[in-house]
């Protein structure tokens, strides 16, 4: 890979993202790369909006993805994804969980598909939380699902064994199986 | 070895290779993982690790374990030092026996941050305390070390100040993973009130020593790998540290590969550490330059230091800081490429994000939260009264569809406040409270033996009569669940007595004191006007725990 990839991960807070953000960390890690991330946490982040960053590649300094320069936007809900694809760019891929968690005054949900569809950027949009709701009995884990979809299609790029090594070093025990489940329902 | 690490854990890896073995400090964000993550590992190592009540209590365990020999780490957030400087100065004074570190994270942008957006640079020369400040996970690891041989050398306790950005940074750190005895070290106290007591004309003294003390570290901040140039030989230069640093090289990356080809060129001081000050260095670096910019978070204290030293190596100088980077919010390498293009002259179009009209979404109250029962019971019961807010996830009061607080500002300061209204709207309340505004305040359980219990203290001692209302949801809720005296657990798990928040209440001469469950609607409604039509101070505990916790508890 000769660029650096540059990864904004974003969704609802207590969503899992910092569970996402470390498989992927991990699995640059395992691939030889330099690999930087910025996220936030606390339970002031809870219920609010939440973004985290990841680049890796050959060499990284910033830990943070600047605007418009985002290879891929993985959006683990509708409207947070919407909300980001204000800072999508010409090369920005954008992966969204077809999932809403509405709040007083939040728009419809046809209403944040129809605005994603009119975004400039080439969208995604998976129903994560249903398949993992349906297959696995568990929708938490839409998040594997979301980052085996990106695998598979090649949004990311990352070899598969990378990725479940990476799931091996950092999902612990009792959730491993659920975990390699859903990333692999996501990724074939 | 090689490991992704969190900044914050690889600040506990570099105090464990330094031998740390005695942790203490007080929940926040972004330090919190430092006092969490030790207290799992605390005993495995040898290391005792707590919480402590607030963040003074926290200073002040770790100079007694210094002061009997022990290698100490103190965590707080940003604010943290604030309620510790009391303690903090003389610490400078006496200087320290066994090493200590003392961790304090600030939070640009407000990500975490209620009360202000505060620059904890100040302590440093305001105290005389040496502060390193790292970029990454791998300086947290090797700057947590080098703050210790600083501490250990020079017996001064050595601040390593953070941001969220680094406390929050993932990245690959080489570290080597220390085998340590899970036999805790045992401190020896020897006396010499000479050294750990101040007291004129002792202090004075001490300020000398101390004053010789950091000329010397001076001395090795000049010759410290911390503070380095890499670069090339053009005529700008820039200089800067922390996370900035990393933003920095990236701009230059970015710009190199866009309209300044020459960008690799720039040669950049990065400064580890950020008091004492490497002077010399600084000068040699700005001798032959035509300008510099100098690239820092918030307030602009190095661009000040470094006019000043500019005066005698380099009058001609053109020095650029703040007047193209914002005081205000963290810094990012959109924001550093836009002030270097102005300082290179080159024309630079930022991108522009699309304006996207979204409905906010703000941090809520979970599901099952027992605020969900107070707060509207408060509202419909005195639309009317003067509320006081404070620190916790009950500042979610402050938020639609609640919209309560009238103010709100640091851990405890909400009771002490509303004593001072009730006192101004009621000049003569015994008398004539019926009719006048009623004050309700309300804090959390952590927040009580925080620094609440100070203010009920005054409240009552010099009579007022706000209603308090104690949130006690059973912990420390918003850090991310961490125990406090009031559930009979330690941070290493350890049983401890429960302090009971209505036995304290009714030893600071509270009268009115109702213990209920808020899930009991009514009879909370009905202590609520009850208690509002006392002529003195009156408080309802409402316990009921975090449903989070709850929920945890039952798995
Ligand atoms: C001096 C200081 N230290 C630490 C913090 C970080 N902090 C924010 S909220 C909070 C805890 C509040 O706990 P509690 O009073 O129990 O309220 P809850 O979150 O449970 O509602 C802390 C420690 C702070 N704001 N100020």
């Amino acid at each position: 890979m000769e660029k650096t990839f540059n990864l904004i991960l974003t969704g609802v807070g207590g969503q899992g993202i910092i569970t996402l953000l470390q498989v992927i960390d991990e699995t640059a890690f395992v691939e030889g790369y330099d690999v930087r991330s910025s996220e936030l946490h606390g339970l002031s982040q809870r219920g609010g909006s939440v973004e985290a960053h990841i680049r890796f590649g050959r060499k990284v300094y910033s830990p943070m993805v600047q605007n418009g320069q985002a290879d891929l936007i993985i959006a683990l809900e509708l409207l947070e994804g919407l909300r980001e694809s204000a800072k999508a760019g010409g090369k920005t891929r954008l992966l969204v969980n077809e999932y809403l968690l509405p709040f007083i005054g939040s728009p419809a949900k046809e209403e944040i598909v129809k605005d994603l569809n009119k975004v400039k950027s080439e969208l995604y949009l998976v129903p994560a939380s249903q398949e993992c709701k349906d297959k696995l009995q568990n929708d938490v884990v839409c998040t594997l699902y979301l980052l085996g979809y990106a695998v598979g299609k090649g949004l990311i790029p990352f070899k598969k064994e990378s990725v479940l090594r990476a799931i091996k070093n950092v999902i612990p025990e009792k959730y491993l199986d659920l975990n390699i489940n859903a990333f692999k329902l996501g990724h074939d | 070895m090689k490991k992704i690490l969190l900044g914050n854990d690889a600040i506990i890896q570099g105090a464990l290779a330094s031998g740390v073995s005695f942790v203490s400090g007080y929940p926040g964000c972004p330090s919190a993982e430092i006092g969490d993550n030790f207290g799992k590992i605390a005993k495995e190592n040898g290391v005792y690790a707590e919480w402590s009540t607030n963040e003074k209590t926290a200073l002040e365990a770790a100079i007694g374990a210094s002061f009997s020999g022990l290698k100490s780490l103190v965590n707080m957030k940003s604010f943290g030092i604030n309620v510790c400087s009391d303690s903090l100065l003389p610490l400078a004074y006496t200087g320290t026996k066994g090493a200590m570190v003392i961790v304090v994270a600030d939070d640009p942008s407000c990500w975490s941050s209620a009360q202000t957006e505060q620059n904890s640079r100040v302590y440093a020369g305001f105290g005389h305390i040496p502060m390193l400040e790292p970029s990454d996970p791998q300086e947290c690891y090797d700057f947590t070390k080098l703050a210790y041989k600083i501490s250990e050398e020079f017996n001064t306790p050595v601040i390593l100040h953070t941001t969220t950005r680094v406390n929050h940074q993932k990245a690959p750190v080489i570290f080597s993973e220390v085998k340590r005895d899970s036999q805790p070290k045992v401190g020896n106290f020897v006396k010499n009130p000479h050294q750990f007591s101040t007291m004129p004309p002792r202090t004075l003294e001490m300020k000398k020593e101390l004053l010789d003390k950091i000329k010397k570290i001076k001395q090795i901040a000049e010759v410290s790998e911390t503070n380095q140039i890499t670069g090339g030989k053009s005529k700008i230069g820039i200089i800067t540290s922390g996370i900035s640093y990393l933003h920095v090289k990236e701009a230059l990356e970015f710009l190199g590969s866009t309209c300044l080809p020459e960008g690799r060129d720039l040669p950049v001081l990065k400064l580890g550490f950020f008091y004492p000050l490497p002077e010399k260095k600084i000068k040699n670096f700005i001798k032959n330059l035509e300008k510099v910019l100098i690239v820092e978070e918030l307030d602009g204290y190095l661009e000040k230091e470094i006019t000043v030293l500019a005066k005698g190596a380099n009058c001609k100088l053109e020095i650029f800081g703040k007047s193209v980077l914002s005081e205000i919010g963290e810094l990012n390498t959109e924001k550093i490429t836009v002030a270097l293009a102005k300082v290179t002259g080159k024309k630079f179009v930022a991108f522009k994000t699309k304006k996207i009209d979204l409905p906010k979404r703000t941090a809520r109250l979970c599901e099952g939260c027992p605020y969900w029962y107070v707060f509207p019971v408060l509202r419909r019961v005195a639309p009317d009264a003067i509320f006081g807010g404070d620190i916790g996830c009950n500042m979610i009061a402050n938020l639609p569809p609640h919209s309560l607080s009238d103010y709100m500002f640091a851990m405890g300061a909400g009771i002490g406040i509303s004593h001072g209204v009730s006192k101004a709207v009621n000049p003569a309340f015994v008398e004539a409270s019926a009719g006048r505004q009623k004050v309700i305040s309300i804090m959390g359980d952590g927040t009580f033996f925080h620094s609440g219990i100070a203010g009920l203290i005054n409240a009552v001692y010099n009579k007022s009569n706000p209603l308090v209302v104690i949130l006690d949801n059973r912990i420390t809720a918003m850090t991310g669940h961490q125990p406090n005296p009031g559930m009979g657990k330690t941070l290493m798990g350890e049983d401890t007595q429960e302090l009971s928040i209505e036995e304290i209440t009714k030893a600071c001469g509270v009268k009115n004191i109702k213990v209920l469950d808020p899930i009991n609607v009514q009879e909370l409604e009905s202590t609520v006007k009850e208690f509002l039509e006392k002529g003195e101070i009156s408080v309802i505990i409402c316990k009921r725990i975090c449903a989070l916790l709850a929920k945890r508890q039952a798995k």
